[in-house]
């Protein structure tokens, strides 16, 4: 080898992180894997009533403490989407999908999936999507427990 | 994804959440080191001299630690250095590849003015002291390669032990 | 929003700035190799050594590397002996700035280096990238900078604040004026039309308005009062330096806005006395890697239209991770030190669609002793 070629090797980090998810995030997770999606009760800075999906343990805004968890969706409404014409490694689908900020029934806030829409025309903000489940005994307490999010009028 | 933990299944509150993670690099070994790992393949330790302070460093890393300026000359060091300290191991651990116990310690070999770490053996642990002489032992030529495991460790070799004032500006 | 600051404010400036050449891979130099001719220049370009330094602070991050504690094996590259008041921060080293600038405030030193250093090279950038995100509710999809900034350009578009061919514009103009730009790695001259004919990457983005993937290092030295004076004819004065960050729960933010810029641009006092004008500065080095941010940096910085906004070419030009922020406020402050500029504006981001932001206010004279900018 040349004495000025510089050697490389390939290097690999992995880790098998196992997190603990306290009361919030875990009762999230839970409803996820019995089929529900919660969302946390709060407050906007003026007081009004405000639902926080998915739920943190403070408000984003006002940072205060959140309250009881409600039932929000399964359905919502896309506030902005993405097209992912070439999904990359473990993202959620393997064929094109949109991401999609989802602003679920019930909730103030949205939260991020992927919308599996077949093509790009069948998506614009505004448009109404529902969840897909994966089935109950793949469903472990985790976001993807909802397999991606489908157009609301093409849901069987 | 990668293999380990998943979520546990359970019928009660979800506690836990599997969020594995592995990212592949790839690593260069930039000039310095990649000089002085071409050395260990053909059986030599070289090191880089800094043009500032004079100071010898092996392995070299390109630049001067206390000048911040870039080593230039390489200098080969021969196989026999001094002990500056070392430790017995006794404790196991996930990855370990040598019987403990075992005896980790500092060298520093003639010519450097950084000790790096290495395996001692041919001893036993009970009689490892600082200043003992030793030397390399390397694997065979043809099992020689671009890693540290062309040195499979170092051994007493029976010179008297080297005066303490000798190496204690590198403890 | 927070006031105009009325604090007295010790005039800093910068007096020195290097960078390297932004390059797709420096992949015969590791970081610190890569770092030294950089820590070099920045010295040299002022007749000062490691020795006349108070301070050095850093910025970079060991994802970038795989490795942790890698910043520790880059201070090889400054020589830190006799020991030295250090500092890092995992953060563009915009941020490493505003860490010696706040330490510079309280009278002890007079002068530290900055610098900062990322190689994106080894690995998939767009991989390590959704580390930095909500490990529960977002990294587990791994979405990819670009889905995310294209969620935001989409929101743009929707709420009728852009279009696709701004967007186009942004990254035409850019790229045209990296062309004067020795350190630039992307500069070419093509007008909208044709970069509209780009595929599209993740819609609405296309090819044009992401940044490049970069390797490169930057350095600037900071001097205080007469210190800077000594050391530079013409320093690029600090009038003002602030940073503020947002939610990291995408869903619960304004995408179409970016109100921790203008957050951080009050606190940095670049709206002056008169609250709500039309910011009017010379030049201004916006960090937006993708071209439909720097439509949303520009509104809240109120920059009037007769700005020049990255005549650098940005980081649509050059984007090294943990650099190209800092490489901002070098840009703006090389203006002001060659004399090409009186009054300038230097933005830095960081985390997804402009989570959180950095605005530095420069210019050539100091700012006034007792107050605030």
């Amino acid at each position: 080898m040349a004495d000025s070629e510089v050697l490389r090797a390939p290097h690999v980090l992995e880790y098998p992180y196992l997190r603990s998810v306290g009361p919030v995030i875990g009762a999230f997770l839970t409803g996820l894997r019995d089929g529900h999606i919660l969302g946390a009760r709060s407050q906007s800075p003026d007081g009004a009533p405000t639902v926080i999906v998915p739920p943190t343990e403070y408000d984003p805004t006002t940072g205060r403490d959140v309250g009881e968890l409600v039932e929000v969706g399964p359905s919502g409404v896309v506030t902005t989407w993405a097209w992912a014409s070439a999904p990359r490694k473990d993202q959620p689908l393997d064929r094109p999908f949109a991401w999609a900020l989802v602003r679920l029934d019930g909730a103030d806030t949205a939260m991020l999936h992927a919308v599996d829409a077949g093509a790009p025309g069948a998506m614009a903000s505004g448009m109404r999507v529902t969840a897909r489940w994966r089935a109950p005994g793949e469903r472990v307490g985790r976001l993807l427990d909802i397999e991606c999010f489908v157009p609301e009028a093409a849901a069987p | 994804m990668t293999d380990g933990p998943a979520t546990p299944a359970t019928d009660g509150p979800v506690t836990k959440l599997a969020t594995p993670i592995r990212i592949e690099y790839e690593y260069t070994a930039g000039l310095a080191q990649s000089r002085f790992l071409k050395g260990i393949a053909e059986g030599k330790f070289l090191g880089q001299r800094c043009p500032a302070c004079g100071k010898v460093y092996v392995p070299p890393r390109g630049s001067c630690p206390t000048d911040g300026v870039a080593t230039t000359d390489e200098v080969q060091l021969g196989n026999t250095g001094t002990v500056t300290t070392y430790c017995v191991v006794n404790v196991p651990f996930q990855g370990q590849s040598i019987e403990i116990p075992y005896i980790c310690a500092q060298i520093l070999l003639d010519g450097a003015n950084i000790a790096f770490m290495g395996l001692i053996q041919e001893i036993p642990t009970d009689q490892i002291r600082m200043g003992m002489r030793v030397e390399a032992v390397w694997v065979d030529k043809d099992q020689l390669g671009l890693s540290m495991a062309s040195v499979k460790y170092f051994r007493p070799n029976g010179e008297p032990d080297a005066p303490y004032e000798s190496f204690q500006e590198y403890l | 929003m927070s006031p105009a600051p009325t604090r007295t404010v010790r005039p800093v400036a910068v007096v020195s700035f290097a960078q390297s050449k932004s390059v797709r891979r420096e992949d015969h130099r590791n970081e610190v190799e890569m770092l030294m001719p950089v820590v070099t220049e920045v010295f040299s370009s002022i007749g000062v050594t490691k020795n006349d330094m108070g301070f050095v602070c850093s910025g970079s991050t060991d994802y970038l590397v795989g490795a942790p504690f890698s910043f520790v094996s880059a201070l090889d590259a400054v020589g830190v002996w006799p020991p030295m008041r250090e500092s890092h921060v995992e953060m563009d080293g915009a941020w490493a700035l505003y860490e010696a600038w706040t330490l510079l405030q309280e009278g002890e030193i007079d002068t530290a280096l900055v610098y900062c250093f990322g190689r994106s090279s080894p690995s998939d950038l767009q991989r390590i990238l959704a580390l930095q995100l909500d490990p529960y509710y977002m990294a587990p999809m791994w979405p990819d900078p670009v889905a995310l900034a294209a969620l935001q350009a989409q929101a743009l578009i929707d709420a009728g604040k852009a279009t696709e061919r701004d967007f186009a514009a942004v990254a035409a103009r850019s790229r045209r004026d990296a062309l004067g730009n020795p350190n630039a790695q992307v500069a070419k001259d093509q007008g909208p039309d044709e970069l509209l004919g780009d595929d599209y990457v993740v819609a609405p983005l296309r090819r044009h308005a992401l940044p490049p993937v970069t390797d490169g290092a930057a350095a600037i030295v900071l001097a205080a009062g007469a210190r800077a004076e000594a050391l530079r004819e013409r320093p690029a004065w600090i009038t003002g330096i602030d940073h503020r960050i947002e939610t990291h729960a995408l869903g619960a933010r304004d995408l179409t806005t970016s109100s921790s810029t203008r957050a951080a641009a009050e606190g940095a006092g670049l709206f002056g006395t008169s609250g709500g004008a039309s910011v009017a500065v010379d030049v201004a080095e916006l960090h937006t890697p993708f071209a439909s941010q720097e439509i949303i940096v520009r509104d809240a910085l109120r920059l009037a239209d007769s700005v020049a906004v990255n005549p650098s070419g940005g980081a649509l030009a050059a984007n090294a991770l943990m650099v190209a922020g800092l490489v901002r406020i070098g840009e703006a402050a090389a203006r002001i030190m060659d004399g090409s500029a009186s009054r300038a504006v230097a933005h830095a981001t960081s985390g997804p669609c402009l989570q959180q932001n950095l605005v530095c206010a420069l210019a050539a004279e100091p700012p006034a002793a007792g107050g605030g900018a």
